[in-house]
């Protein structure tokens, strides 16, 4: 594969075309990544593993965003003498997004991004020790409790004082700290402190066999079961060289559509409850519940949980009639309230201008998914980059230019009628077939990566399965990590009581980035 | 005791004890607008019971300010709702206190919610202060401009004179007071804290101003505020009620209108509960730098109501 002037020893991954896998020198990664960024390209996740017991060393694992799909790289780290660090080249001057993804590496596993400017921790609260590093297949527990302390970034000036917001809420949130330094109403900083929601779950992924590993992962941000669950089978299936029935595929899909839906519908309702438009709030969950209800009786679970399994699906559509039926009604009353959102003069002046991200701030520090849609950065897995069953399907991908609020609730709106679209064109030429088949063993130790469109942006999941047929190795990657930092940019200029609403503007996971 | 002070009394207390309902009532209308099943209409009062039975969290760093305040609060706001007339016009304590100083006790009131929530240092308790102050001095000087239309018809400040002025003298169509009178609707939006300048049931603690003020309190001393809160909302309803719908209202000495007088009030109020609904329910939050320019049109409006008496009505 051609990226820049280097020709990379690239292979597809087994039954992908959007899949790349590749090994490179830990030396040529910052070219790789440069010539990755001169073709418009994205650094989408960046993780380490410990491969000690493999045989190897330590490795940093990235995974790009290329005009041929998702490159996955892996580069094996030195660090073995004693004494010496593992490090790995910096990134982050090249694709800010890295930033955070290579402090979390060093908390969890000790592997050092040399002469990065940012070195704070990032996923260490004080739960372990400093010095010692979770992932670490030597790592022994030893709870430990010490304060946090983190150096926030301190603005100074006359009038300018600070707000601490969370982690703990007024209402019922995910936990966060969110650092503003105000004057008067108007925001100067925002700084966020993560991780608050640190379960250990890549630790816990370790020795899991491969159907309970499909339930962890479905859990690591419930609202995107569907794409997190297929993202995982996606990994295993590959690793394990299983090819998964038609029908499975096609029935996946539409979980992940009906997952979407949901959520933005969610979304929406919240976006006017957030102005104050409880009308709106009420339409929106009253539709909502009717979905999941509706999901419950077609699938056996209101969030679809479970519903994907390595191997195919466990669940079937048996009741087309009443998918099209809820389909129909929901669109028809998305469309009545869209037009009162459309024509409400207030909400419209507080979502307009509101928590803008420009396009070129958002391809410069990688804004993905969803929020980056409604900047411009035109990237979906489904359109760019389909595989089963998006290629039959011809997805309308949704973007807008403005960047702030309106366009991303516009965004949400665009994609419920294509999602209800695609659910009708699913349901109408679902394939005949089985819906699941057994996962061939592999007998080594293989590895595999899942890469799906959830509703927030493009999940990926890396999964190493080891001679034993058990999880060794699995990293999830949630959109959010490149979004967050976009929020601490897109409040600037706005002010403290607008925050709320942008931040739910891009609605995004506290626990798939904390993991 | 006179019957006026009996009288007085009375007012006072049925006030104290329906402002719950009115809000309850305001809830439940915004519930069914909304297209959802409403609270039963004695939920604040469950609240407030509720509230009571708790015992009081209070921060270390709170001062004594911030235990009396809400006695204070509670204490302007009775004291208030003994000014307006809102059954009978013979009160007793209307001399001692004109619209005026209603605006005073009002203000008072305020300053002490204000006071409190900075006492303890947290940052919100300071943010709904700052954002209290900048949305009532714009209030203020609007509401006593309404009080100077209503007033140059009767030719006094006193409350009772005006209800007098309007509802017992010959009936007169004064159009000053249809300007005063959405002024009067705009202030009182702002002032009791509703949508579309505040949201009194968000839990987004950037966006609050009420709310901001009073997230440290529990218990009792929130059981009063909450009390307050609701009376504030009567007596500006039973305010608007005697200033532009005053009919109804029972002439000084004629106690047998004063069952009449509490049926129209109760109508009165659950009309008026019901169309704050109605505009809550269409209306969302704006953003908090439009509130000057709302106040400013609320004013604007106050002064052409009391240009246009100037120039139609004298």
């Amino acid at each position: 594969m051609k990226i820049g002037d280097h020709d990379w020893a690239f292979a597809p991954q087994a039954g992908s075309n959007a899949i790349w896998r590749g090994r490179v020198e830990v030396a040529q990664l910052a070219a790789l990544a440069r010539a990755v960024k001169e073709e418009g390209g994205q650094l989408v996740a960046l993780w380490g593993s410990d491969d000690r017991h493999l045989g190897g060393a330590y490795s940093v694992h990235i995974a790009f965003l290329t005009g041929a799909g998702l490159v996955w790289v892996s580069s094996a780290l030195g660090g073995v003498l004693a004494g010496e660090a593992p490090a790995y080249p910096d990134l982050a001057h090249i694709f800010p997004q890295a930033d955070r993804m290579q402090r979390a590496t060093f908390d969890l596993l000790g592997l050092q991004a040399e002469a990065a400017v940012d070195q704070r921790k990032w996923l260490r609260h004080g739960a372990w020790a400093e010095g010692s590093f979770p992932l670490r297949k030597d790592f022994q527990a030893e709870p430990v409790r010490e304060l946090d302390a983190y150096p926030f970034i301190q603005v100074e000036g006359d009038g300018v004082h600070e707000i601490p917001v969370g982690p703990i809420h007024a209402g019922t949130i995910e936990p966060g700290h969110f650092r503003f330094s105000i004057i008067g109403d108007r925001v100067l900083r925002l700084e966020q402190r993560l991780g608050y929601t640190h379960k250990g779950t890549e630790k816990r992924f370790e020795g899991m066999d491969l159907a309970t590993g499909a339930q962890l992962a479905g859990r690591i941000s419930g609202d995107s079961h569907s794409a997190y669950a297929w993202a995982y089978c996606m990994a295993v299936e590959s690793a394990t060289g299983s090819v998964v029935p038609e029908r499975a595929l096609w029935l996946r899909a539409l979980f992940l559509e009906v997952e979407r839906i949901a959520n933005h519908l969610g979304d929406l309702g919240y976006l006017g409850n957030d102005v104050a438009l409880a009308f709106g709030f009420m339409q929106f969950w009253r539709l909502k519940e009717d979905w999941l209800r509706l999901s419950a009786r077609l699938f056996g679970h209101r969030y679809l949980f479970d519903r994907i399994v390595p191997g195919g699906v466990a669940a079937d559509l048996t009741d087309a009639a009443a998918l099209l039926a809820g389909a129909d009604r929901l669109e028809a009353e998305v469309r009545d309230l869209k037009a009162i959102y459309d024509e409400h003069s207030v909400l419209q002046d507080r979502f307009a201008n509101t928590g803008t991200c420009k396009p070129a701030l958002a391809a410069r520090l990688g804004l993905a998914g969803l929020a980056g849609r409604a900047s411009a950065q035109a990237w979906d897995a489904r359109v760019q980059f389909p595989q089963t069953p998006y290629q039959h399907l011809d997805v309308n991908m949704a973007t807008q230019r403005r960047g702030d609020v309106w366009a991303r609730a516009e965004v949400r709106f665009a994609e419920v009628y294509e999602s209800l679209r695609l659910l009708r064109e699913i349901a109408r030429r679902l394939p005949a077939g089985p819906l699941s088949v057994a996962l061939a063993p592999a007998g080594q130790s293989v590895e595999g990566l899942g890469w799906v469109e959830g509703w927030r942006g493009d999940v990926l999941v890396a999964a190493r399965i080891g001679a034993d047929g058990r999880l060794d190795r699995v990293h999830a990657h949630d959109p959010s990590w490149q979004n967050w930092p976009l929020l601490e940019v897109g409040i600037l200029g706005n002010i403290v009581p607008d925050f709320p609403l942008i931040n739910k503007s891009f609605n995004l996971s506290y626990s798939g980035q904390d993991l | 005791m006179n019957a006026g002070t009996l009288l007085q009394i009375a007012q006072t207390l049925l006030a104290i004890a329906l402002a719950p309902l009115l809000l309850g009532w305001t809830n439940q209308c915004r519930a069914w607008m909304q297209g959802r099943g409403a609270p039963p209409i004695t939920q604040p009062y469950r609240t407030l019971r509720k509230l009571f039975h708790k015992d009081a969290v209070i921060a270390h760093t709170a001062s004594p300010l911030f235990r009396f305040a809400p006695y204070m609060i509670f204490a302007c706001m009775a004291l208030a709702a003994g000014i307006v007339p809102m059954i009978a016009n013979d009160l007793p304590f209307s001399p001692a206190a004109d619209a005026i100083a209603l605006v005073g006790v009002f203000a008072l009131a305020r300053v002490f919610q204000a006071l409190a929530a900075m006492d303890i240092g947290t940052s919100f308790g300071s943010l709904g202060a700052r954002r209290e102050m900048l949305v009532s001095f714009l209030a203020e000087p609007a509401l006593l401009m309404v009080f100077f239309t209503a007033s140059l018809i009767s030719q006094s400040t006193e409350l009772p004179h005006i209800v007098e002025t309007l509802a017992h003298k010959e009936f007169a169509i004064y159009p000053s007071l249809a300007f005063a009178a959405v002024a009067f609707w705009m202030i009182s939006v702002a002032e009791n804290a509703r949508i579309p300048v505040d949201n009194p049931t968000t839990h987004l603690e950037l966006t609050m101003i009420h709310e901001a003020m009073i997230l440290e309190y529990s218990a009792r001393h929130l059981a009063l505020i909450e009390w307050a809160v609701a009376l504030k909302l009567f007596t500006y309803s039973a305010l608007g009620i005697a200033l532009f719908l005053p009919w109804g209202i029972a002439p000084a000495g004629d106690y047998a209108a004063l069952p009449l007088a509490l049926l129209a009030l109760f109508v009165k109020l659950a009309g008026g509960g019901a169309v704050l609904a109605f505009m809550e329910t269409i209306s969302a939050k704006m953003r908090l730098f439009r509130v000057p320019e709302f106040l400013g049109t609320a004013f604007l409006l106050a002064v052409l109501g009391m240009l246009i008496h100037f120039l139609l009505e004298v």
